[in-house]
């Protein structure tokens, strides 16, 4: 298989993911209403009592952070959903790359991340937030964000394939994204909360993209302290070796787990 | 004849299931085999084995004479799959489906286009093509997968029950389809739980139960091995019955080859002669003044052919259940089976 092959490939696969956004935009526009209504939410109802200066500049980072993790989750629901439709089936049949689907599923995600991105940056301007800095440094933010939420596409892959239906892995993600956008540095200063959650707030990966997005985009308030970690100290590099970690463990074993996938 | 499809002592299992138990197959080229057995019997198991998406544990399977196992991605380039489930994207049109497919095939983006309207077409499904698949109704979205399986014109076509769950009508059409395929010279093998579909459609036809091969040749052969039509009567009350029965004894080979349902009063017997027979039953019936609600004459249905071969119904194996209950039987010792049950 040739690498160009395992492109054409890739690209095929990838077109026929987005051809799903264009049928089905119902599942874009729900999905982009929730960080919006996020926004809102902690903007208007719990923004009052949250002590943090200019708190919806502040939580735009966060909601953008929570909202790309939850992006990578369509990458293991559509290959759960195509397991059980034999359409993995289909595709292991035919001479196509071995990694072609997965590939295709992954780089469509980024597609899908990037137009709710940009939605949620419409919000945002509306309820005030803004960007303080250059357009380099804002343009490095919301790839920060696009490549963690690619490599976070990877590990759902496998588990999507693993699980093989689409209601247990919907389940599942659940479990798995809420303790990792909440207990962060998402929507509140990890010194809000107690011992052990403020450590793991502090060493989660997605506080460490949160903390490099709002420096990127200068929406860090003066008068709150960064925890002295270094994880947080060092937002950018932390997030990258979480990156080239996950990418490095996820794209081998879901290769394998789609190379055996049997629905029997 | 070269063999398209060689197989011999498959053995797959799922942890303690044995979903294959030495299976051995040989498929000529140009022929259409068929390959009948109830659910869990190991069809689906072995279609899987030789279209690469499975590795088997044990023996060797080949496909256009290349080893499946050895050279997977070759043997993917000239066969074609149309599986249980209709596996079409249902947010995609028909066009995008069979273009994909072929894009996918490496057909290029001229000739993959080119076959996806020239296989619509021959599929009846012009007017469908621009629509989202999901609009089409279940006989339309087998015929759109198996026309995807076409696409690249393979060299050996795999069709695993390619007719379940179809209404009658959409069941005819794709006999008609299958038939032609034959007809053109492909290699076939289909897989179904219909004896009167593999009947029809297949050059030979191999029944399998757990895994095994329990009986084999074309389908005139199998009939006669199992014994051709049956005669069903259904009696009045179930006083009649051994009247019935000692009826029916003169027209086949013996009391074995009756079965009895007392619950429903049906009696039904294996007979060779036809509607002839039925005629002098029915006279019989009138002079010993029996009387029945209901008589006909009928194929062999599967379960005919796994009690005639196996003494036992044609039973579906529940995962996790799948004990291999002593059908030693290669198809000249059948009659010697226990009856299991």
């Amino acid at each position: 298989m040739s690498m160009a092959l395992a492109f054409s490939d890739t690209a095929v696969v990838t077109k026929r993911n987005l051809i799903k956004i264009k049928r089905v935009p119902e599942i874009l526009i729900w999905t982009t209403m929730s960080p919006i209504m996020f926004v809102l939410l902690f903007a208007y109802v719990f923004g009052g009592s949250i002590e943090i200066p200019n708190y919806r500049e502040y939580l735009i980072a966060g909601v953008f952070a929570q909202t790309v993790i939850f992006g990578s989750t369509f990458t293991g629901a559509g290959l759960a959903d195509d397991m059980t439709k034999g359409i993995i089936d289909r595709f292991r049949s035919l001479p196509m790359s071995r990694t072609a689907v997965l590939a295709g599923r992954t780089a469509s995600d980024i597609v899908y991340n990037s137009i709710s991105i940009l939605v949620m940056s419409l919000a945002g301007l509306v309820v005030g937030w803004r960007i303080h800095t250059g357009p380099i440094e804002a343009i490095g933010g919301f790839l920060l964000l696009l490549l963690f939420a690619y490599a976070v596409s990877w590990i759902m892959a496998f588990f999507g394939m693993k699980v093989s239906s689409l209601e247990v892995f919907q389940n599942a993600s659940f479990m798995f994204i809420m303790p990792v956008t909440f207990v962060a540095n998402t929507f509140v200063t990890p010194q809000a909360l107690p011992g052990p959650l403020q450590t793991f707030a502090e060493w989660n990966p997605l506080s460490a993209v949160a903390q490099a997005v709002r420096e990127a985009f200068g929406n860090l308030p003066e008068r709150v302290a960064t925890p002295d970690v270094w994880s947080l100290q060092n937002p950018v590099w932390y997030s990258l070796i979480w990156v080239g970690i996950i990418l490095a463990i996820f794209i081998p074993l879901s290769v394998r787990q789609y190379k055996k996938a049997a629905t029997r | 004849m070269t063999d398209m499809i060689r197989t011999s002592g498959l053995v797959k299992h799922y942890g303690k299931v044995v979903a294959l138990d030495g299976l051995d197959l040989s498929v000529p080229k140009g022929t259409v085999l068929g390959l009948l057995g109830p659910n869990g019997a190991g069809k689906t198991t072995a279609v899987r084995i030789l279209t690469t998406l499975l590795d088997a544990d044990e023996g060797s399977a080949e496909v256009a004479g290349l080893d499946v196992q050895a050279e997977p991605h070759k043997v993917r380039e000239r066969i074609g799959l149309s599986g249980q489930t209709a596996a079409v994207d249902e947010h995609l049109t028909g066009f995008e489906n069979l273009d994909m497919v072929g894009r996918l095939y490496h057909l290029g983006r001229q000739r993959s286009r080119a076959r996806a309207r020239e296989l619509l077409d021959r599929f009846d499904l012009e007017e469908a093509a621009n629509r989202p698949a999901k609009t089409y109704s279940g006989g339309m979205r087998r015929r759109l997968d198996l026309a995807a399986a076409l696409v690249a014109e393979p060299e050996v076509l795999f069709l695993d029950e390619p007719t379940t769950g179809l209404d009658p009508r959409s069941r005819a059409q794709m006999w008609e389809t299958i038939q032609e395929l034959a007809r053109g010279g492909s290699t076939v093998l289909l897989t179904t739980q219909y004896m009167e579909e593999a009947d029809r459609l297949a050059d030979d036809i191999v029944v399998i139960d757990h895994g095994r091969k329990i009986a084999e040749g074309n389908p005139d052969k199998l009939k006669a091995q199992i014994g051709g039509e049956r005669v069903e009567i259904v009696v009045e009350t179930q006083d009649e019955i051994p009247a019935a029965h000692s009826l029916l004894v003169d027209f086949c080979g013996g009391e074995e080859e009756i079965q009895v349902d007392r619950q429903t009063r049906r009696l039904t017997a294996a007979v060779t002669g036809g509607v002839a027979v039925l005629k002098i039953v029915l006279q019989r019936l009138g002079e010993r003044e029996i009387k029945a609600v209901d008589i006909g004459l009928r194929r062999p249905t599967l379960d005919d052919v796994f009690l005639s071969l196996t003494g036992h119904a044609a039973e579906e194996v529940a995962e996790g259940d799948g004990q291999a209950e002593g059908t030693e039987s290669e198809r000249g010792d059948v009659r010697e089976k226990e009856a299991v049950g």
